[in-house]
């Protein structure tokens, strides 16, 4: 068999705007992946630690406050500094443009923003998936 | 008309076309679509005639403006006497650059101000706390002390203009806040007028800004209330909003609904504590989405207005400002598109074309750029504009209610008005409002919906221009809001300064009095004032409430 993709949705901040990662999470569940939501207001420390116990493939972070520069960089540091490389990290929201490629080098692979179909997120995560 | 050509000819003459002249016609021009539905999923027919309304008695289900049950409007002349106030939501980054926004909007010819709070803010915290982290300014403005509300409202007068404010959690500190600033400026409580939105209900259904459990939120609310009516008269204590529910994901129905259960459950609290209806209802208002169905969001308003006033009457309210459902009106914030932002311009005029026309008392108009951050000035001055043009150059304010007596727009009304009243008895089903929260009853229904809506816009049986249909190669972009990156350094050297400074011998007695006053039940409202007059700020005071109330956590359902 087959092993499953296994997906953390995550919510890191205190931004309250869940529609986007509930949508996601039922999404990439209907697509058959196995997936893991931390509901809100998660730390930093609180994703990485949820990743790792849950041994997942992915971490999807959303947020839509604006604060992605610093929470969506402070999640993927953290996972660099655990050697949690070959965890696919991807991120949508509220998110100019401009910031994608700061987020990009910070080692977010790809920012997905409104307007985006959910196929294309699951798309993605199944070419990407690193393990 | 109807009395002279008899319900049966109508009916009779309409069964003709519908067999021999629609069934050829659509032979020849096949329809666009199987079934025409609105947002509320509710099927709409080719057209509509007195049949559809028949049931309907002008005086009973509609009556004039101003009279019950205020289909029609809560005033009987409306625009023909004074405009709608128009009313941007703003803030970012610090106090003074938020102070700078308001200014600028209000030399453009914007009549109300409304307060957009940051994060940390939203949820009791001050800027430097560890939660805080990133957050600062990005969302709103951080107000962690009376000294920032004083920077926000320098120079405005507080006794000409009025202010919204959405905050929930934390409401009765920064309304404190709010009231001390006014008061250090000689300006009386009874003088200021504005609203903050205490609506807890909807935060924990869809906003998701929440400090405390239900309970002890409740009776804060309810302190709120009390201490309006005696001492801030003029001050809208509660703004019963349906604004989130429907961003989360939900339909209109479910927006009208869910907003005015909520509505009867602060009264029904209020009420339990022993106030008279009489006495707080009057300040009870609305605050209501406008999404893309046309007729569909006009249908609401209305709506809203008579089940409201049918709910009152049957509460025992007497007075008739206790009836009004006086509402607020943004346009959908999730209806705009990143892809071609200026043609969220055009979504925009629609939307508060809608809400103008189902008779909203203040308006916030989107800014294009909002699906990509915070609105630019040029951005915000078009959104201002737009409101201005409707108001000014259209026509709709010349006669109220323009569209009642449309077949279709009050067989809608009816229509939503039905669906309401079996979503309250669902909820009641569930044992209330509260219980139905903790069973995680609003959430799922909007998760459906919000699901349901994504489906069909990536199947495309929903057309969104520009997204799904209409899309351009290459997008252009537009310019971004750019925020002072000194501001959050600023605003922490204030705060440390501010807690040196300050008296706080006193700052430590009055938040010893608010943390006794919390555990008992008296009103809690002159604690909070006297904490935030001796400059407590809002992470501490808010922290005296958590030690002694708890904090909400949810369970998430998607």
């Amino acid at each position: 068999m087959v092993k499953k993709i296994r997906v953390l949705v995550a919510k890191p901040g205190l931004d309250g705007h869940d529609r986007g990662a509930k949508i996601v999470a039922r999404a990439l569940r209907d697509a058959g992946m196995e997936v893991v939501y931390t509901g809100l207001h998660q730390t930093a420390e609180q994703i990485v630690n949820t990743a790792m116990q849950e041994d997942v493939d992915v971490v999807g972070l959303s947020l839509l406050s604006g604060a992605h520069m610093t929470l969506f960089v402070d999640v993927a540091v953290s996972m660099k500094e655990k050697k949690m490389d070959d965890v696919l990290i991807i991120g949508g929201g509220i998110i100019p443009q401009e910031d994608v490629p700061g987020l990009k080098k910070a080692g977010i692979a790809e920012v997905f923003g409104p307007g985006t179909p959910v196929e294309e997120i699951v798309n993605y995560i199944k070419k990407n998936v690193k393990r | 008309m109807a009395e002279k050509d008899t319900m049966e000819q109508i009916r009779q003459k309409h069964q003709e076309w519908e067999q021999e002249f629609y069934k050829k016609a659509i032979k020849e021009n096949p329809e666009r679509k199987t079934k025409f539905k609105n947002l509320s999923e509710i099927d709409i027919k080719n057209v509509y005639t007195p049949e559809d309304i028949k049931d309907s008695d002008y005086l009973n289900a509609s009556g004039f403006p101003g009279e019950f049950p205020y289909l029609r409007g809560v005033h009987p002349n409306l625009y023909r006497g004074r405009l709608w106030t128009m009313r941007q939501f703003a803030g970012f980054g610090s106090a003074e650059e938020t102070n700078k926004r308001y200014q600028y909007l209000l030399g453009h010819g914007e009549t109300g101000l409304s307060v957009a709070f940051d994060y940390p803010t939203l949820y009791g915290y001050d800027t430097d706390h560890p939660l805080a982290r990133g957050e600062f300014g990005k969302c709103g403005v951080a107000i962690s002390s009376l000294v920032d509300m004083e920077l926000l409202f320098h120079g405005i007068p507080l006794d000409k203009i009025t202010t919204s404010m959405t905050i929930n959690g934390p409401a009765p500190i920064i309304w404190a806040m709010y009231i001390a600033n006014a008061e250090n400026q000689g300006i009386s409580k009874e003088k200021i007028g504005g609203t903050i939105q205490n609506d807890i209900l909807k935060e924990y259904i869809a906003q998701k800004s929440y400090i405390f459990p239900p309970e002890p939120s409740m009776r804060l609310i309810v302190d709120t209330f009390e201490y309006g009516f005696k001492q801030v008269p003029k001050w809208n204590t509660i703004s019963i909003s349906g604004y989130h529910i429907r961003e989360a994901g939900s339909t209109a129905v479910q927006e009208l609904a869910f907003t005015l259960g909520d509505g009867v459950e602060y009264v029904k609290a209020a009420m339990k504590r022993g106030l008279s209806i009489d006495d707080f209802a009057p300040r009870l208002s609305f605050f209501f989405n406008a999404h893309n169905d046309f007729f569909e969001e006009i249908a609401k308003y209305r709506a809203a207005r008579r089940i409201w006033a049918k709910e009152m009457k049957a509460l025992g309210a007497k007075k008739t400002r206790s009836l009004w459902m006086r509402f607020h009106t943004q346009t959908a914030g999730c209806s705009l598109t990143a892809q071609q932002p200026e043609i969220n311009i055009v979504r925009v005029t629609l939307q508060a074309l809608a809400a103008v026309l189902g008779g909203t008392q203040s308006l916030h108009t989107n800014s294009m750029d909002e699906a990509l951050a915070l609105p630019s000035e040029k951005a915000v001055r078009i959104a201002l504009r737009t409101q201005q043009i409707i108001a000014e150059e259209s026509g709709v304010t010349n006669t109220v209610d323009p569209l009642g007596g449309s077949y279709y727009i009050e067989w809608l009304t009816n229509k939503m008005e039905e669906e309401t009243y079996k979503y309250f008895d669902r909820v009641e089903h569930l044992g209330g409002v509260i219980p139905a929260i903790e069973k995680g009853f609003f959430q799922r229904e909007i998760a459906e919906s919000a699901y349901r809506y994504q489906k069909e816009t990536d199947d495309s049986q929903r057309v969104i221009v520009g997204v799904n249909r209409y899309q351009l190669d290459e997008e252009a972009s537009i310019p971004i809001l750019k925020m002072d990156e000194k501001g959050e350094e600023r605003q922490i050297r204030r705060l440390q300064k501010l807690r040196t400074e300050r008296d706080n011998s006193k700052v430590q007695k009055h938040l010893e009095q608010l943390c006794k006053a919390a555990q008992g039940d008296e009103n809690l409202m002159p604690f909070i004032l006297n904490c935030v007059h001796s400059y407590a700020t809002l992470g501490e005071t808010c922290q005296v409430l958590r030690d002694v109330f708890g904090e909400y956590k949810e369970q998430a359902i998607y």
